[in-house]
């Protein structure tokens, strides 16, 4: 079983649906660079083997009953690491996307700024991460959408490698956006005064398994997550007039 | 006129029959049968009481009575759609955080199984 130790305690959760080609590697290599640092797995119900091999690949494992969805999946894991009493968390994808290498910058980030949210950014400075045409299209819009909102600019609002410290954990643990959840959790967190940061990071492509985002799904994915931003910034902006009596 | 409020009778009277036997046979609960029978209740009326109907139509100035009638079934259905949308959605709410502890008991007790198993030898 799983167990914070020190007091700057640190679990890796990786979130998979599907993903026997890569899991297996995903987390032997946050072994190797990351060592004595606990990883779970997070199984979103997969039909395959991932289980299997995440297991054998020295993780625990956390099988959800039924399939629930990016943002279902990754809550599950916060909410076990927050009842565990983990300090900080952060998230890698289980497509092998996400470099391993970079997880003790976002963990440094994290203990040295403060800050709630760490985000491992493929555009922070350039370094050679590329992404599609249709979701360069999207970050940029989504760039320009989040910049008055959240009073700062993000580079990559669409970045699954997050790190969290134990405050943003309590929040996320109670509530957390069910789908696409990376761009509203931001707002989430801005919504409570929370803070973030980002640290430049390398993406590669993906080598085994399919996007859950497809260009057909693409406009279904902007509109979603327009709402879910719109829905929470007045959710909070309501409850800001109320508690001071405006 | 009156074969489309005949029509509307029928159609009040079988759904009526419809959700009543669902309920019977369990299909679906008590308290989510009420929208269905007030809404098949409210078409039966006003399809039994036409000077109610043209009461209506005249003060809220539509046209024609056969539209007040189907306006008013259209709001009825859409009310009970955004009715059953907020009852799905909490559900699902529901559904995902049993799912979630579901899963975290099941890793817990996993843990203490392995734990014990590896005291025992």
């Amino acid at each position: 079983m799983i167990r914070p130790t020190g007091r700057d305690s640190l679990l890796v959760i990786v979130p998979a649906f599907n993903e026997e080609g890569a899991i297996g590697d995903v987390v032997r290599s946050i072994h190797t660079y990351v060592k004595g640092v606990p990883v779970l797995v997070l199984d979103d119900c997969s039909g395959d083997g991932t289980v299997g091999i995440a297991r054998q690949a020295g993780a625990e494992v956390l099988t959800l009953p039924h399939h629930l969805g990016l943002g279902g999946c990754v809550q599950a894991g916060y909410k076990l690491a927050h009842e565990l009493g983990f300090r900080y968390v952060i998230r890698v994808d289980g497509d092998g996307q996400h470099d391993a290498r970079d997880i003790p910058r976002v963990y440094d980030m994290l203990k040295t700024s403060g800050c709630e949210m760490v985000i491992g950014s493929r555009f922070a400075e350039v370094n050679g991460s590329s992404t599609s045409f249709v979701r360069s299209i999207g970050i940029r819009f989504f760039r320009m959408v989040l910049r008055p909102i959240l009073g700062k600019p993000v580079h990559d609002p669409t970045s699954g490698f997050v790190g969290v410290n134990h405050r943003a954990l309590e929040v996320f643990s109670r509530s957390f956006p069910l789908e696409y959840p990376e761009i509203e959790a931001l707002v989430v967190l801005q919504r409570r005064r929370f803070r973030f940061e980002e640290v430049p990071c390398k993406m590669r492509p993906r080598t085994t398994g399919r996007s859950s985002i497809t260009a057909k799904k693409s406009l279904y994915y902007i509109a979603h997550v327009l709402l879910g931003v719109f829905v929470n910034v007045l959710k909070y902006d309501g409850r800001t007039r109320n508690q001071t009596g405006g | 006129m009156e074969r489309l409020l005949n029509v509307t009778t029928v159609l009040s009277i079988l759904m009526l029959i419809m959700v009543l036997f669902s309920v019977r046979r369990a299909h679906i609960r008590v308290e989510y049968s009420v929208s269905w029978l007030l809404a098949a209740l409210v078409m039966l009326i006003l399809s039994r009481a036409r000077p109610g109907l043209e009461y209506i139509t005249r003060h809220a100035g539509i046209p024609d009575t056969p539209l007040t009638l189907f306006l008013i079934a259209g709001s009825l259905f859409v009310i009970m759609f955004f009715r059953f949308s907020v009852i799905i959605s909490n559900l699902r709410d529901d559904n995902i955080a049993l799912a979630q502890r579901v899963a975290i008991l099941e890793y817990h007790l996993r843990s203490h199984t392995q734990e014990s198993t590896t005291h025992e030898v």
